[in-house]
């Protein structure tokens, strides 16, 4: 990664607070983030410590309480319908759980239609519509014939969240945000998604932010990492420094949490907790 | 949406209850095109003639006559006079008149009503018996009159000229119409209600006013409720907080009080059925705004209206698509008790007073109204109230069968 880094996103005390009074929850605390083009960045921390919540934030999905989010540089201006559809079309995501992230009553073709007529309009024919979508689906290694006319909730986990990348392949947006994409599949499945999100990324060559509650996989994928404590970045830099030599207490509790870290990573014995 | 429709008329549950509610809605439409009666005509000179067959006894004397000479046409006849009480009746005045009780068999008519024929005298009043009674044994003796007696019934006219009678026709006993010959012959099947009006024809028309008056408050009440829901739940801040404010007012002011006293202001004149119907809508409306808005709370942070939103569609679009089918169910379930009780709220208006003008049309809780004021109920006149609750309790039957078949169309996960 030596190449000249160019700023994409950064976010500039970034502050959420859900609820008033007693039931105040900081959940995302003055948080300073930024994030180049091309690097594949880790934001890591355990359960609770606000990653979706910094995810949203970043997706212009929740506002900030407090705080600034910059985008190429710019201050991101998502005040109206319009331009939050120009910003979508440039940053993705790819939620948590697959099993609540498409509408139930709309079938396959209708997620992956919608991709389409984001990122070119109306213009395309039926035909060639459905060219993309079976492209796209074989990227993922879906049938595409299988996946029309089926709905969402026919699928299992890890087709649903292949399904999202195929989304994304037909997106091909600058920036993707991943919440943690595997945490509810099996290892096996785990491993395909991985690989075919680096796969993505080589090809369209994005931003990739990866949300995950493992550092070991952090350590495997990114060149930048963040650990998250409590709503708060506690230590932030390059991949190996920040896991090889951590400086904060809490990042030794979740380096010693994984304990193959300093072995050769085999995707095809990994144990997830 | 073709595909959903199929799906809904796939379910059981549904199609049982749309049967049900066509069978009754096509009762209502096709109903008056046959019997053409107005539905508030009184027919009976009384009340609550029971339900059957009536046949003209003017026609019935004038129409042609067969000779059927049936074997227990006479015991039949005395059967339906002398009945077991009566007997006893009988048997009782006798005894106390003084004839020793080993004398009589209730079971030997002939000499059961010698013995009375012999002993009674209206003119008689025996200790301890009432006035009541006294009428009573009037009328039983009266009606044993000349019920052995094997002559005919003779038919007089007046004639017009000398004023005497003369002598038209006999009778036999054994003389029958066929009863397709008898010009005259109704069919009460409810029988009638307390003003004399035919019960099925009035149900009918009711059944049908009612069904407006709760879908249209039913309509306007979930179209309020859920348009204010929708807006508070999903947009949220200075919106919600104002759609809130007037949910709360409408929330501490009861609406049936709400409901009468509008009525009330309204006046008696101008309350046709579907002004009640419009004013019940608008009071109630409340809990749809209410239930509909928590739904929408905890659905618009889901992953998938944020999907939504990822990808490029409006608020209007997810509004529709990705809240609305998830709520569908629970606003048909709305809907429902906003029908059944709307058709309630009348009845409860009507009781009051404050219904529909009763002048005009009859609505289910009108019926009950005047079956509960008339009695009745006490009286064991069941056919003026009974048929009201029989299809009340099927509107909403029907309609709750529709949707727990509509909840597994739209819930596809509930669906095995
Ligand atoms: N919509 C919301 N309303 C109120 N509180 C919320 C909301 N979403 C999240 N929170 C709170 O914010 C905090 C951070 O939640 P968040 O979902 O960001 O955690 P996370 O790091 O993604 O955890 P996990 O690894 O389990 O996904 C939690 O304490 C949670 O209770
Ligand atoms: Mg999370």
């Amino acid at each position: 990664m030596a190449e000249e880094k160019k700023p994409c996103l950064c976010g500039s005390g970034l502050t959420k607070i859900y609820g008033t009074g007693v039931q105040k929850n900081v959940a995302v605390d003055h948080v300073d983030f930024d994030c180049c083009q091309n690097e594949v960045i880790s934001i890591v921390g355990e359960s609770g410590s606000g990653k979706t919540t910094l995810a949203k934030m970043l997706l212009g999905l929740t506002k900030p309480t407090e705080g600034e989010i910059y985008f190429q540089g710019k201050k991101r201006d998502i005040s109206n319908m319009k331009k939050k559809k120009e910003y979508w079309k440039r940053i993705q995501a790819i939620f948590q759980d697959p099993y609540s992230s498409f509408n139930t009553f709309n079938k396959i073709d209708a997620v992956l239609l919608d991709c389409i007529a984001m990122r070119n309009g109306k213009k395309y024919t039926r035909a060639k519509k459905i060219e993309i979508m079976e492209e796209a689906c074989c990227f993922v290694n879906l049938e595409f014939d299988e996946l029309t006319n089926k709905y969402p909730f026919e699928l299992s986990g890890g087709q649903m969240q292949r399904l999202m990348i195929a989304r994304v392949f037909i997106l091909k947006p600058e920036i993707l945000i991943a919440d943690e994409p595997t945490s509810m599949i099996d290892a096996c499945s785990r491993a395909t998604i991985l690989e075919m999100l680096m796969k993505l990324r080589k090809e369209i060559g994005m931003t990739i932010i990866f949300i995950t509650h493992d550092i070991g996989l952090a350590y495997y994928i990114s060149d930048t990492v963040f650990i998250m404590e409590r709503g708060k970045i506690v230590e932030s830099g390059p991949a190996e420094q920040v896991i090889l030599h951590p400086k904060e207490e809490y990042t030794r509790r979740l380096i010693s949490d994984v304990p193959k870290i300093h072995e050769e990573w085999d995707l095809s014995s990994v144990k997830y907790g | 949406m073709k595909t959903a429709l199929q799906q809904v008329f796939h379910s059981r549950k549904f199609v049982t209850g749309f049967a049900i509610f066509m069978a009754i809605l096509l009762t209502v439409f096709l109903y008056p095109l046959i019997i053409q009666d107005e539905p508030l005509a009184i027919l009976g000179q009384g009340n609550f003639f029971p339900p059957g067959i009536y046949v003209n006894i003017y026609d019935s004397i004038h129409s042609k006559s067969y000779v059927l000479n049936l074997k227990d046409a006479a015991s039949k006849r005395i059967g339906k006079i002398l009945t077991d009480q009566s007997r006893q009746d009988i048997k009782e005045w006798l005894v106390s008149y003084g004839v020793p009780e080993d004398q009589i068999d209730i079971n030997d008519t002939e000499s059961l009503l010698s013995q009375w024929e012999e002993n009674y005298d209206s003119s008689i009043s025996l200790p301890g018996m009432t006035f009541a009674k006294q009428r009573y044994f009037q009328r039983l003796d009266e009606s044993v009159n000349g019920l052995l007696s094997s002559e005919g019934v003779v038919i007089s006219e007046v004639n017009q000229e000398t004023g005497n009678l003369d002598q038209t026709n006999t009778i036999d006993q054994s003389e029958y119409v066929h009863i397709n010959e008898v010009a005259n012959v109704r069919i009460l099947p409810l029988g009638t209600d307390n003003f004399g009006r035919d019960v099925l024809t009035e149900l009918v028309k009711a059944t049908g006013v009612s069904l407006k008056i709760g879908l249209i408050a039913g309509v306007v009440a979930t179209l309020i409720g859920l348009t204010l829901g929708l807006l508070s739940g999903y947009v949220g801040g200075l919106v919600d907080d104002i759609i809130m404010f007037v949910t709360n007012l409408f929330t501490v002011i009861p609406s049936f009080v709400l409901l009468i006293l509008i009525s009330f202001s309204i006046g008696q004149d101008n309350r046709g059925a579907t002004t009640i119907a419009v004013v019940i809508g608008l009071t109630s409306w409340v809990w749809t705004a209410r239930a509909v808005r928590s739904q929408v709370i905890s659905l618009r942070n889901r992953d998938h209206v944020n999907l939504s939103k990822l990808s490029g569609h409006s608020t209007a679009h997810i509004i529709l698509n990705d809240i609305l089918p998830y709520i569908a169910s629970y606003v048909v379930m709305a809907l429902i008790l906003q029908v059944s009780s709307a058709i309630l709220s009348e009845a409860s208006l009507s009781i009051l007073g404050l219904g529909p003008r009763t002048t005009e049309v009859p609505t289910l809780g009108l019926m009950m109204n005047w079956a509960m004021i008339y009695q009745a109920h006490i009286l064991g006149k069941w056919w003026a109230y009974f048929p009201v609750i029989v299809v009340i309790a099927l509107i909403t039957f029907s309609m709750n069968l529709m949707n727990t078949g509509l909840d597994q169309v739209f819930n596809p996960t509930l669906r095995d």
